[in-house]
């Protein structure tokens, strides 16, 4: 049943191969077909194993599939091995069940691009390496999917590399997360040095009897594993690169920048949860960086004017909540956020794609007005995506973010109340999304006059998506929780890891109290309130903005230049480099390795300039010269 | 009988005759013909002291050196035969395209 496993990642891989190599020979509509099957062949193979894993008692969910061995000297062995268990399979349906979805929706939006086919191919290799980033059993096959993702990333952000900017976020977002996978091999090296292996079952096994509570290598390595985790996952300080990254086609936002490809930080900090049980430390940095970076980005959406910028802060903002309720323990909680967050962030994004498509391009909020009339399955699933986004009880993100936030309040009410400012932002910058472009007047005749719903292939997953945003949160009801349960085993280690580092509320114990409920109508209030403030501010008293940010003076022209954070970052970072750069290109390029070699040149041209005149074309001068070499060397053989 | 002196001091002073006549002459003919007479004034040599010393290594050494001489003429001659249809002229000093 379990060696089947690799026809999951065989079909992407499939995929990407004929597209490639016969993508445009092939033609847009068999190529429209053969992407998304690939994919939906891949998730009818996911929901396969996932149904054989429920069909199982909970401590047998956990299998290994070897597949070959790859690579074997002296006593550092890995394989090329699958790890089947509750959390990567979670995660492989979400990527393969969303991934299909937006391989669809993409048929219908890339429809006019030259490069279709290679689109197509891009996407499928994205697939093809998140699920080996997930199903990795060893960090150094984690490894490989992570700097894959990070390649199809770069490829998709810069697809259309005609624009400057496209090809420019391409490389920052490139550039950025690879100082975060600095930081993960790193990690990997100390965690070999020190364990004597990578697999992830041997890992965590050694890790709480080799290292112990407190030992500075751990707190070494998951310190690494953060600073992994925040470029790829867009935490502070390493976020700059996801806003750019809009500059991509929408079905890649979607996909990767909110969906999937952000989310494995995540991942790999929830699978790496003995390691952080064993420095809370690190795990208590988790969590306030995701609490500061959630609080920061969720200010900076409610600023931006650009849609889909909107949305990416949006992203890095519960991105960071995630970060948030895995640094206090709460795996379950974050990977059940994160698969809520994949529903209605892709809705979203393709939402706002479907905007796009309509209004030949514009993302400019400010533009629009008054969409619900012409675009009505837009407005609708993104209402929805919206609403599940702000917390509005019973759609998916309530429950989650509720969840995450009761376990905040259990390790610090601090975390609890920058987690709760965020949530009221979030219903706030999310409603503002959604009734300024699609309520209100038309404030560009022309561009409202053009607008148009888009096609079935685009709309058909709008609803899909928008079914699953408001449903998947019930698989994590509160007490019921059955995606705790399911992952539970999981994450069992950590708890024992933490035992070992001594801490007592290091695992979070659900610990079921009035409280819970409580905060729980808090929660569902500020979500509520929020919603009610956007529609006083952006629906009946539309200059009462205008009024707030001129009473907030320099903080409001701060939060609108996203804190100046990427001029500072040029000013300190990238600048000195060019500036280094532009030294050593010219001082010791140009002069020193250009001088060496230019200079043996002139050397030898000189010796040669001397040494031909010995050439002088006498024929009795050589003729003596032989002669004379002849009697002296007789006369040093006589001498002698 | 000729004393084997005698033979040896021939033969230098042929080998003498040849080394200026490689030296002096502008003329690649005759150039060719002092190299065949250095030559042969070794040849001189080894039969001479192949007698002198009653072993038959000298003389077969003087035949194997008089079939390089030939093989030398054959390539030699071809050159300078070459040199006359391209240049019109058997003087060395003209044929100098390789000077440096």
């Amino acid at each position: 049943m379990f060696e089947y496993a690799w026809l999951m990642l065989a079909f992407p891989a499939l995929g990407t191969l004929i597209i490639a190599l016969f993508g445009t020979r092939l033609g847009k509509r068999v190529v429209g077909v053969l992407a998304p099957a690939m994919v939906a062949l891949s998730f009818g193979v996911a929901v396969w194993l996932f149904v054989t894993l429920l069909g199982l008692p909970a401590e047998e969910r956990s299998h290994e599939v070897t597949l070959w061995q790859w690579m074997a000297t002296g006593s550092f062995k890995v394989d090329v091995a699958l790890l089947i268990d509750q959390l990567s399979i979670t995660m492989a349906l979400v990527v393969t069940g969303v991934g299909f979805l937006i391989h669809v929706y993409s048929v219908g939006y890339m429809h006019d691009d030259a490069r279709f086919p290679r689109f197509f191919a891009f996407l499928n290799f994205f697939i093809l390496m998140m699920l080996t980033l997930v199903l990795a059993n060893n960090y150094l096959l984690l490894y490989v999917g992570w700097e894959g993702v990070g390649l199809a990333s770069y490829l998709l952000i810069g697809f259309w590399f005609e624009k400057p900017s496209a090809a420019d976020a391409g490389k920052k977002a490139f550039l950025v997360n690879r100082i975060g996978d600095f930081g993960l091999a790193l990690a990997i090296m100390f965690i070999w040095t020190g364990l004597g292996s990578l697999q992830f079952t041997q890992v965590f096994s050694r890790a709480p009897e080799v290292w112990g509570a407190g030992n500075a290598t751990v707190k070494i390595v998951t310190m690494l594993l953060l600073l992994a985790a925040t470029g790829k996952s867009a935490q502070l300080p390493l976020y700059v690169w996801l806003p750019d990254a809009m500059e991509g086609p929408t079905p890649v936002s979607a996909l990767i920048h909110a969906a999937t490809m952000v989310t494995a930080g995540v991942y790999m900090t929830a699978r790496s949860a003995v390691l952080f049980g064993l420095a809370p430390t690190s795990a208590m940095w988790v969590a306030v960086i995701g609490a500061v970076t959630a609080l920061y980005a969720a200010s900076i959406a409610l600023t931006q004017v650009d849609l889909k910028r909107i949305l990416a802060y949006s992203t890095i903002s519960q991105l960071g909540y995630m970060f948030l309720a895995v640094g206090v323990g709460a795996y379950a909680s974050g990977i059940f956020h994160l698969a809520t967050h994949a529903f209605f962030k892709a809705l979203l994004f393709l939402a706002a794609g479907s905007v796009m498509h309509g209004l030949h391009g514009e993302l400019d909020i400010r533009k629009m007005g008054n969409l619900r009339a012409k675009m009505p399955t837009t407005y609708w699933t993104f209402l929805v995506g919206a609403a599940a986004l702000a917390g509005i009880p019973l759609l998916s993100g309530f429950f989650s973010k509720d969840e995450i936030l009761w376990y905040a309040w259990q390790k610090s009410p601090v975390l609890w109340l920058i987690g709760l400012t965020t949530a009221a932002l979030t219903a706030i910058y999310s409603f503002r999304a959604v009734f300024v472009p699609f309520w209100g007047q038309e404030r560009d005749k022309k561009l409202h006059h053009h607008a148009h719903e888009s096609p079935k292939a685009m709309t058909v997953p709008l609803v899909i998506l928008a079914i699953g945003a408001a449903l998947a949160g019930y698989i994590g009801l509160p007490r019921l929780s059955l995606i705790e349960h399911w992952l539970e085993p999981v994450f069992h280690g950590s708890e024992t890891a933490a035992a070992v580092a001594g801490s007592a509320e290091a695992a979070a114990t659900a610990a079921h109290s009035p409280i819970e409920w409580v905060l729980l109508g808090v929660s569902a209030l500020v979500a509520l309130g929020g919603a009610y403030l956007a529609y006083r501010a952006y629906v009946v008293n539309t200059d009462w903005p205008k009024r707030v940010r001129e009473s907030l003076g320099w903080f409001a022209r701060l939060v609108e230049n996203k804190y100046y954070v990427d001029e500072a970052y040029t000013a300190i970072i990238v600048q000195p480099l060019k500036d280094i750069a532009g030294w050593f290109a010219r001082t010791v390029d140009q002069r020193g390795i250009d001088g060496a070699v230019n200079g043996v040149a002139s050397v030898t041209g000189w010796v040669g300039a001397q040494a031909r005149k010995l050439q002088t074309g006498l024929v009795g001068l050589y003729a003596l010269s032989i002669l004379f070499g002849a009697v002296a060397l007789l006369a040093w053989l006589v001498v002698r | 009988m000729v004393p084997t002196t005698y033979y040896l001091i021939l033969s230098a002073i042929l080998f003498a005759l040849g080394v200026i006549g490689v030296l002096v002459r502008r003329n690649v003919l005759i150039i060719f013909m002092s190299v065949e007479m250095m030559l042969n004034a070794v040849n001189l040599t080894f039969a001479a002291l192949s007698k002198h010393f009653l072993s038959l290594n000298g003389q077969v050494f003087m035949l194997m050196a008089m079939v390089v001489a030939a093989a030398e003429v054959a390539v030699g001659l071809a050159i300078v035969m070459t040199v006359v249809r391209h240049r019109d002229t058997t003087n060395i000093e003209d044929v100098n395209l390789l000077k440096g």
